[in-house]
């Protein structure tokens, strides 16, 4: 097929184009209705294009959310961050430094990815209060960063996998230990996975609601939990939610759209996640 | 004595981690299996054992009867629907095309925005509303001299848990052939050239050399796939709320749990859960790591 004849090769691009439409319809909504000015939104308009560039709705929909954004940005740094270097440390003793019952551990730990949360709900929330951390953001971090370990740790002994043991046995014949080996042979050519595994973890945290829901109280809230809740209510408008849900999008988006090859990269180095 | 002591030093470094998820995730389930077995109903902990009498409860609850079937056909239609769009997709993209990357970002992008997102704006554009108030893609369809495609939705009684897979497709279709476009790549062109030059047109290549080449593609698939729509909760929490139609075991379970505080059931529906997810997954991480192994 890669000699297919040219005549009809165009054909191809009519389920494509198709399919674009799809996956950018809610785009287009959210776009036109966002940059519709107050007066000229309507339920009946909704496919129209704005008759010129206005900001109201993010204006409203950014009153309603900045708070919460703020919120998700100061629990998805550290969050991404302290559960990479976990999953740093982690993956090269698993990839370089087996010990006896390694083999063991390793699938024990990513099992830890596919747990459906429900199941240990009750004793997160029951042991989050037991030690004070039940409602703010810094338990909703220890969360992230504690169920953040599987993927990780999967990233980054399969990325370490792949460096050569020459290069640490080399280290090893000049003089350097398990630590120094790791912080001046494989830490400084570990960038290119912790990018993955960053990008990875800020992603799945900014857009969880399960963990955020259960166990913020309503200041603390990030802003998918806030989002779903002014789209519950009756008060804000339907353009105001559209706007806001572009503006709870966006950081991931720009992820994505500067960062995609990394994002797909975290995407495929589990093949998993859910 | 250093290989020694290097031994303790790796394992140092790993122990906080294992403790970790030693507590976090095999202690918590423990944990919530006890609870499974547990009177607690109410604001206080009530360990009395009460055997499986939550979970014969849960099995005679008609509320739990309308979670097991919402999650069958949301299951079904969601992973159907995400294999056949990531396999034609995956087909259509791997035909030497010129702007490939461009319809591979587009189609994968709403990998990286949360349920939450997608199920608000989904939320206006199956909007069931009829007549003068249409509006959503009802409207479009309207407009487009489509109507027999105006419909419910989500609020269709019986199916209306089937349109809620519309957006789960939505999101991760493009992952689905994401996978399928990594296996595709993997097969060698000297296969393909073979069966050209035996005089198998493209049809019967697909069929008979490239679908059989995938299939542990598909099982991978179906297993991710599956194991989120078993979890799927946010998506109709931000699409419909909580409505009774729309149910499923992990709405239930935060419902009954949280707003209602009966602690045993709630850890139950955890329980059955979490088996129905390690039915999926343990085969497959044996598998995999086994596979991984032998290479």
């Amino acid at each position: 097929m890669r000699a297919r004849s040219r005549s009809n090769k165009w054909l191809i691009y009519i389920p494509l184009i198709l399919a674009a439409f799809f996956y950018l319809i809610p785009m287009y909504v959210m776009l036109v209705t966002g940059f519709k000015g107050f007066e000229e939104v309507s339920l009946k308009t909704m496919w129209d294009l704005p008759k010129g560039i206005r900001f109201d709705n993010f204006i409203a929909a950014y009153k309603a959310l900045a708070p919460y954004l703020w919120n998700s940005f100061n629990m998805v740094f550290p969050a991404a961050i302290i559960s990479s270097i976990l999953g740093s440390l982690n993956g090269y003793v698993l990839a370089k430094w087996k010990f006896k019952g390694s083999e063991i551990i390793f699938p024990a730990i990513l099992f830890g990815m596919f747990i459906p949360y429900q199941s240990i709900l009750i004793p997160l929330v029951e042991f989050m209060r037991e030690i004070n951390l039940y409602g703010g953001l810094p338990g909703l971090v220890l969360a992230h960063v504690i169920y953040g370990i599987p993927i990780t740790t999967l990233t980054f002994r399969n990325y370490y996998a792949t460096i050569p043991k020459e290069l640490i046995e080399a280290s090893r014949i000049d003089g350097c230990g398990l630590l120094s080996s790791y912080w001046y042979i494989l830490l400084p050519i570990s960038a290119p996975a912790f990018v993955v595994v960053i990008i990875w973890q800020f992603t799945s945290a900014w857009n969880d609601f399960l963990f955020a829901v259960v166990l913020t109280s309503p200041t603390n809230w990030p802003v998918t939990v806030a989002l779903n809740n002014m789209a519950g209510s009756q008060i804000i408008a339907w353009n105001v939610q559209m706007a806001g849900s572009l503006l709870a999008a966006l950081p991931t988006l720009l992820v994505y759209i500067f960062l995609g090859r990394y994002f797909l990269r975290g995407l495929m180095a589990g093949a998993l996640k859910g | 004595m250093r290989i020694k002591r290097e031994t303790l030093l790796s394992v140092a470094l790993v122990t906080p981690s294992i403790i970790a998820i030693a507590i976090f995730v095999y202690g918590f389930i423990g944990w919530t299996a006890r609870v499974s077995l547990s009177k607690w109903k109410g604001l206080l902990p009530d360990y009395t054992w009460v055997g499986l009498d939550n979970f014969k409860g849960l099995f005679q609850d008609p509320r739990f009867h309308i979670d097991i079937r919402n999650t069958l056909i949301f299951t079904v239609i969601f992973v159907i629907g995400s294999l056949f769009i990531g396999l034609g997709l995956a087909i259509l993209l791997d035909q030497n095309i010129k702007g490939e990357g461009f319809f591979r970002s587009l189609y994968l992008f709403p990998m990286a925005i949360s349920f939450i997102v997608t199920g608000v704006v989904w939320r206006w554009l199956m909007n069931p509303a009829m007549g003068s108030r249409m509006s959503g893609l009802n409207l479009l369809f309207d407009t487009l001299g489509l109507d027999f495609l105006i419909n419910k939705w989500y609020t269709t009684p019986t199916w209306g848990i089937a349109f809620i897979a519309i957006p789960a497709i939505w999101q991760m279709s493009g992952y689905t052939m994401a996978l399928y476009l990594g296996g595709l790549r993997g097969i060698p062109v000297e296969l393909r050239e073979a069966a050209q030059v035996d005089g198998a047109n493209e049809v019967q290549i697909y069929r008979f050399i490239i679908l059989p080449l995938l299939r542990p593609i598909t099982l991978s698939a179906m297993i991710i796939l599956g194991h989120i729509s078993l979890k799927v909760f946010d998506l109709i929490v931000a699409v419909a709320g909580k409505q009774l139609p729309l149910d499923v075991p992990a709405i239930y379970m935060w419902q009954v749990t949280f707003d209602g505080y009966f602690f045993g059931r709630g850890a139950a529906i955890g329980i059955l859960l979490l088996l129905s997810v390690a039915v999926l997954i343990i085969p497959y991480l044996i598998y995999t790591l086994r596979t991984e192994a032998e290479v």
